[in-house]
């Protein structure tokens, strides 16, 4: 192939492949592993919980290479400024990095976030020298103000998390990636190939996903369909697809077309 | 000694400081980190700061999850 690859760039660092993915939901450590592997994804979003001193305190990171894999501590399960905040501390002092997925949850049911507390929690880590990624709704006003503040990229919401609904509003996503300079990644809502090569055909940075490769029938077959499917999109956005038209136009020429 | 450690009470036998606590629960995770009274603590710091009678401890590490 002559053309070139262009890479995902998050803050400092670069990667080839376009797809984070998560790591929870697996049946199994291996079987983390296994999948993470087919996916492709260099960067893995881990959550920061208790350990359980009763309990096996085996750990995922024992699962994991760290000189392969860029972790992605993330704030799920935050509902206020403070936890989230306090999260990203912790994860940075448990040797996870300084990029954070910041996650402020505003919502149980939809697990919508809750974004002025976002933006609010955003505001302080970035003072203490995180690297900090939003998860957010895809409201083109509140990416641009999570710009403003120095995020290094933004996470609008395809569909509910865990919901496998799509991308239910491109139309907004687009608006967002016209109005930001910095990375937009879909963070949440894919269910399946198709939804990956949609996102990706609409131009966003990467995607981030983890209940639609865990929670197939078969993982580890679909972290490599999800892999193959972003490489897909990327590819036919960086290609520049053709303009819909109501009408047809022929392929074939129009001269020479034997008379009768 | 009396603790609250990640969430549940625990009666602690012969550590003075964060880094004995470390070694008294046989915390073996491969990346952790302390919270002590809801601030967290640098590693650096584990073996000079001591615990007293109703500390709330928290201990973490890197679990699986994504959104």
């Amino acid at each position: 192939m002559t053309t070139k690859k262009e890479f995902m760039k998050i803050g400092d660092k670069t990667f080839k492949s376009r797809l984070i993915v998560g790591t929870g939901k697996y049946k199994s450590f291996d079987e983390t592993r296994q999948a993470i592997e087919n996916s492709g994804a260099e960067m893995v979003t881990v959550a920061v919980r208790r350990i359980e001193l009763d309990k096996n305190k085996d750990s995922i990171l024992n699962h994991l290479d760290p000189q392969k894999y860029t972790f992605l501590p993330n704030t799920a399960g935050c509902y206020t400024l403070k936890e989230a905040v306090m999260t990203c501390e912790l994860a940075r002092e448990a040797g996870l990095g300084s990029i954070v997925k910041v996650e402020v949850i505003g919502d149980e049911k939809t697990l919508y976030p809750d974004n002025e507390a976002t933006l609010e929690a955003s505001k302080v880590l970035i003072k203490e020298g995180f690297h900090v990624l939003p998860y957010c709704t895809d409201d083109v006003v509140l990416c641009k103000k999570l710009e403003d503040i120095g995020c290094t990229a933004v996470m609008p919401l395809a569909a509910p998390i865990g919901s496998g609904l799509g991308i239910r509003n491109p139309y907004n996503i687009k608006l967002i990636l016209d109005a930001v300079k910095i990375p937009v990644i879909i963070d949440a809502g894919v269910g399946t190939a198709s939804d990956a090569s949609r996102a990706m055909e609409l131009g966003v940075s990467g995607i981030l996903m983890n209940t639609a490769i865990a929670g197939a029938k078969d993982p580890l077959k679909m972290a490599l369909a999800m892999k193959m499917a972003v490489e897909c999109g990327r590819m036919a956005y960086e290609s520049g697809r053709i303009p819909k038209k109501l009408y047809a136009s022929a392929s074939s020429p129009l001269d020479g077309l034997v008379e009768l | 000694m009396k603790l609250t450690i990640n969430g549940k009470n625990h009666k602690i036998l012969r550590s003075l400081t964060l880094e004995d606590l470390i070694h008294e629960l046989n915390i073996e995770a491969p990346n952790f980190a302390m919270a002590l009274n809801q601030q967290v603590i640098p590693k650096s710091k584990y073996a000079t700061t001591s615990i007293q009678e109703n500390d709330v401890v928290e201990i973490v590490h890197a679990v699986g999850g994504g959104v």
